[in-house]
């Protein structure tokens, strides 16, 4: 059995050699390199782009303007109304309506006016140097200034487009007798930054136009959304798009929509009738690409005296582009985590001219939980309950939003597993000192919700000599998909894990979906195992035994319970064929229908305040978690960790200011935005799994885990900061200056 | 300086001599190996120092070769990631981040080789605590640092503390 089983990678090999490539590492005859001029002010129009003293630049070959793009095609979001002809019809895959470079407007900071060609990326980067602009600035419209009165103030309710997902607003039960009947209650407001994702590979696309059709080298979490998107924008049919994605490096949202970057370098390669590669630079990845949005979230929660909620109000606002607006779900998290006889929750956005946000490692209850995990804490306080026991009160035994039952939660079970592995009860109640540091204690609940895309494919191929090739259009970004669906073939033909192959990254293999949403295992892991399934069926038919009876192991196939066997080869050699082609997918309608779903956890922190400096500490932490199967725990074990370390960025250290004359980032680098390094990361993490199978989330029994544990730990590092000083602190991130 | 002088460089790259005439003098050794060379296994994350997904050893000691002009490295010896193994066998920095599950996207993962194969051979391995302050400049966003630190510790051949 290798389901469960903690097995190395097999991508470990091209990974630590340098042999994996990435979108840039892609070369092609006559190879042109691409470097974007970009806007230097958020709004108004450019009067005029001189470019003469850049093509006078040896080895710059042309500099392309608006003037000479063609008119990009729309894409119409599958989400969006099918007959509707306004842009906000548009949506995912495409991360924006908007595409520059096709008129004189400019709408944010940072956006592309001008694609310098050349021979060499010297050659590009000094001619774009030397690009001159002439513009006339208009007044932008602003992020407001981060304090509630003004965020709410310019607040407007959504558009209808691709990007709203969930009706706007929510309300259950009756709100107001809640809160009038309530014996305590908390009102508080919650701030986050915007923040990027940083990934360390920089978006990058190989465009390669040979007799009008297009192949694409890109990094992504969806081959196929580029190359539904790109083919739209173009004008051509999908069919002649091909997207190749071997390894992507990293993505956490950043790469899982399609951004005009890769719309850019296909019409570049198109125009130059050469290849063209445009690697975007670090400063290009914070404007040409999303980030999550500034936020303000306005919590009350009312409780009777035992504790128990009456009524949740949420009412979030989140920034946006001045042409799309894109909501950040948080309450999402009121939604579903906790039982309660009344809610009203409202989402809003605050449109501005800056560039577009997106999804962000985890986007929806990871804001969601900082706000409402953080509230409940101060609720347990006011209540002088302890905070893991409000939790326990408040438990949902179903969803709270539908009160449909779950399809699987065991999360009492991940509460006290996880309280007792960190030491949770017996913890010191009075402040604690560690020489100069103040030590606190914080908890937090963790929840996402489950993204299962239809339909994803793959194929599984049998081979006479026992060996398997399985294909699929999903992509590699180290999530662990490259060790999981091995292992799941494994199990189903009975062979060990060094006989099967994967190919992944490239529309020439059966179309699987984004990845992105925490979705893979559940979904693409299912169609693998599908796909395997059918090639056994198809094997046990060629060996003349009954489909429903066999199984495979150790290279053979026998009737369930029987000795021996006969050998893969065996069948094979009596028959004149090569290969077995199973085929699968995954349909999520047909599983758990009328069921909730969602993954739950709990997060203890431990942290240390230097109240004299400021400084703010992670000493120690325990996730324990309740996702169904855990397939690989070795490779789940570093998804968690990575998430708690990019929830204690979110809590302590990161942020991409607005800088307040023109809305711009401050810094577009990383020695100007800080994100965890090494020395921030203590090694006492522990990750605990509560044993459970989910059967109705998907056949796999697993649900996702990729943005499961960066959720509620910004809420638990901000009440064990509490703890230790007494500070609430409610604006994101906690740095010095609010400990001082 | 007129930049559009071209130099004559010499420089042994994993062990080949390679002889470069016609070098733009604005090329860094980063792009000298990914773009001239096709040594693609060295990142760039950056550009600027900030994320050490580029570093190489030159003449033994840690640089991020953004940082460095190629005409700098004139006689100069370096050594990449595609360098590092002997042959088939995995320099043991290699196999122990494959071990220890240390990297996710495996973009950053060169450099941290890179850095750890480097801090190893300095003597920089004595505690973990070391470890995390002297691999703070390789930057990995998948955050595989508990893991990295496990790797370069065994690598070191010291017991866990």
């Amino acid at each position: 059995m290798m389901i469960t089983q903690p097995v190395a990678r097999p991508d470990g090999g091209v990974k630590v050699t340098g042999r994996a490539r990435y979108a840039a590492d892609y070369f092609a005859p006559d190879l042109l390199y691409a470097v974007l001029v970009t806007a230097p002010a958020p709004a108004g129009r450019v009067t005029s782009i001189m470019v003469d003293d850049a093509l006078a630049e040896e080895g710059v070959v042309r500099v392309l303007t608006h003037e000479d793009m063609p008119k990009f095609g729309r894409f119409a979001s599958p989400r969006a109304e099918p007959d509707t002809q306004t842009q906000h019809a548009e949506g995912p895959p495409a991360a924006q309506s908007f595409m520059p470079m096709q008129n004189d407007e400019i709408r944010h900071e940072g956006q592309p006016l001008a694609i310098v060609l050349g021979e060499t990326l010297e050659a590009a980067e000094a001619g774009a140097r030397r690009v001159s602009l002439r513009y006339e600035f208009a007044e932008p419209e602003l992020p407001a200034p981060p304090e509630w009165t003004a965020i709410d103030k310019a607040a407007v309710v959504p558009r209808e487009s691709g990007f709203l997902f969930l009706e706007p607003t929510f309300t259950k039960g009756e709100v107001d007798r809640g809160l009038s009947n309530a014996a305590a209650m908390v009102e508080a407001v919650y701030l986050q930054p915007s923040r990027h994702h940083n990934a360390m590979e920089p978006s990058a696309t190989l465009a390669e136009w040979n007799d009008g059709e297009l192949t694409l080298h890109d990094a992504t979490q969806h081959v196929y959304g580029v190359r539904q998107v790109v083919a739209a924008r173009m004008n051509v049919p999908a069919e002649k798009v091909r997207v190749i994605s071997r390894h992507t490096g990293g993505g956490f949202g950043g790469k899982g929509w399609i951004w005009p970057h890769q719309v850019l370098a296909a019409a570049a390669a198109r125009i130059m009738q050469r290849p063209v590669r445009l690697a975007l630079s670090r400063a290009n990845a914070y404007s040409c690409l999303g980030y999550q949005p500034r936020m303000a979230q306005k919590i009350v929660l009312a409780a009777d005296k035992s504790g128990k909620l009456t009524a949740v109000q949420q009412d979030v606002v989140n920034l946006t582009t001045v042409t799309d607006d894109f909501v950040e779900f948080a309450t999402e998290a009121s939604k579903g985590l906790y039982a309660t006889p009344a809610m009203r929750l409202s989402q809003r956005v605050e449109r501005a001219n800056v560039a577009m946000p997106t999804a962000l490692r985890a986007p929806v209850e990871g804001p969601g939980t900082w706000a409402l995990e953080s509230a409940m804490d101060e609720l347990a306080h006011r209540l002088g309950i302890d905070p893991l026991d409000l939790r326990l009160i408040n438990h949902a035994d179903t969803d709270p939003a539908t009160g449909q039952p779950w399809s699987s939660k065991k999360l009492r079970e991940a509460y006290e597993e996880g309280a007792r592995l960190f030491g949770w009860r017996e913890r010191p109640r009075k402040p604690q000192r560690d020489g100069d540091w103040l030590i606190g204690y914080g908890m937090a609940t963790c929840s996402m919700g489950c993204f299962r895309h239809p339909t994803p494919a793959a194929e599984v191929r049998l081979h006479r000599d026992s060996t398997v090739l399985i294909r699929t259009g999903t992509q590699d970004i180290g999530t662990g998909t490259l060790t999981i669906f091995p292992q799941i073939a494994a199990d189903v033909l009975g062979l060990p894990m060094e006989r099967i192959e994967l190919e992944m990254g490239d529309t020439q293999l059966p179309e699987a979906g984004p990845t992105y949403g925490s979705s893979s295992t559940m979904g693409v892991g299912a169609a693998v195992l599908a796909a395997a399934e059918d090639a056994r069926s198809q094997f046990a038919r060629l060996a003349n035994l009954p489909p429903d009876e066999v199984e495979m192991q150790d290279g053979h196939i026998r009737r369930k319970g029987a000795a021996g066997g006969q050998t893969i080869a065996d069948v094979m050699s009596h028959t004149d064929i090569g290969e077995i082609i199973g085929s699968g997918s995954f349909d999520p309608a047909q599983h758990g229908k009328g069921l909730a779903m969602r993954t739950f956890g709990a997060i203890f922190m431990e942290v240390g305040v230097d109240p004299g400096l400021g400084l703010l500490r992670l000493r120690r932490a325990v996730g324990s978690y309740s996702a169904g199967r855990i397939v690989n725990p070795r490779t789940a074990r570093s998804q968690m960790t990575g998430g708690i370390i990019w929830g204690w960025g979110m809590a302590a250290m990161e942020q991409s200011r607005h800088e307040p004359v023109l809305g711009r980032f401050l810094s577009k680098n990383l020695s100007g935005v800080a994100i965890p390094v090494n020395a921030d990361i203590p090694g006492d993490i522990i990750i605990h799994f509560v044993d459970e199978v989910d059967e109705h989330a998907s056949p796999i029994g697993g649900k996702g885990i990729g943005e499961l544990g960066a959720t509620g730990v910004a809420a638990a590092v901000a009440n064990a900061v509490f703890d230790a000083t007494g500070k609430r602190i409610r604006e994101l991130p906690i740095t010095p200056e609010k400990l001082l | 300086m007129d930049f559009h002088d071209r130099h004559l460089l010499r420089l042994r790259v994993n062990g080949e001599d390679h002889s470069l005439s016609d070098l733009d003098p604005r090329v860094t050794l980063l792009d000298l190996l990914r773009e001239r060379l096709h040594l693609t296994g060295t990142k760039k994350g950056c550009n600027f120092g900030e994320c050490g997904a580029c570093t190489v050893h030159l003449d033994g000691r840690r640089v991020n070769a953004c940082m460095i002009l190629a005409v700098s490295a004139e006689g100069r010896e370096v050594t990449t990631i595609e360098g590092l193994a002997d042959g088939d066998a995995l320099h043991p920095v290699q196999q122990a981040f494959i071990d220890h599950d240390g990297f996710q996207c495996g973009f950053c993962t060169p450099g941290q080789v890179m850095s750890a194969a480097a801090l190893i051979e300095e003597g920089h391995t004595g505690s973990d605590a070391e470890i995390r302050e002297w691999m703070s400049g390789n930057l990995c966003r998948c955050s595989a640092y508990p893991q990295i630190v496990e790797a370069v510790r065994a690598a070191a051949g010291r017991a866990s503390q």
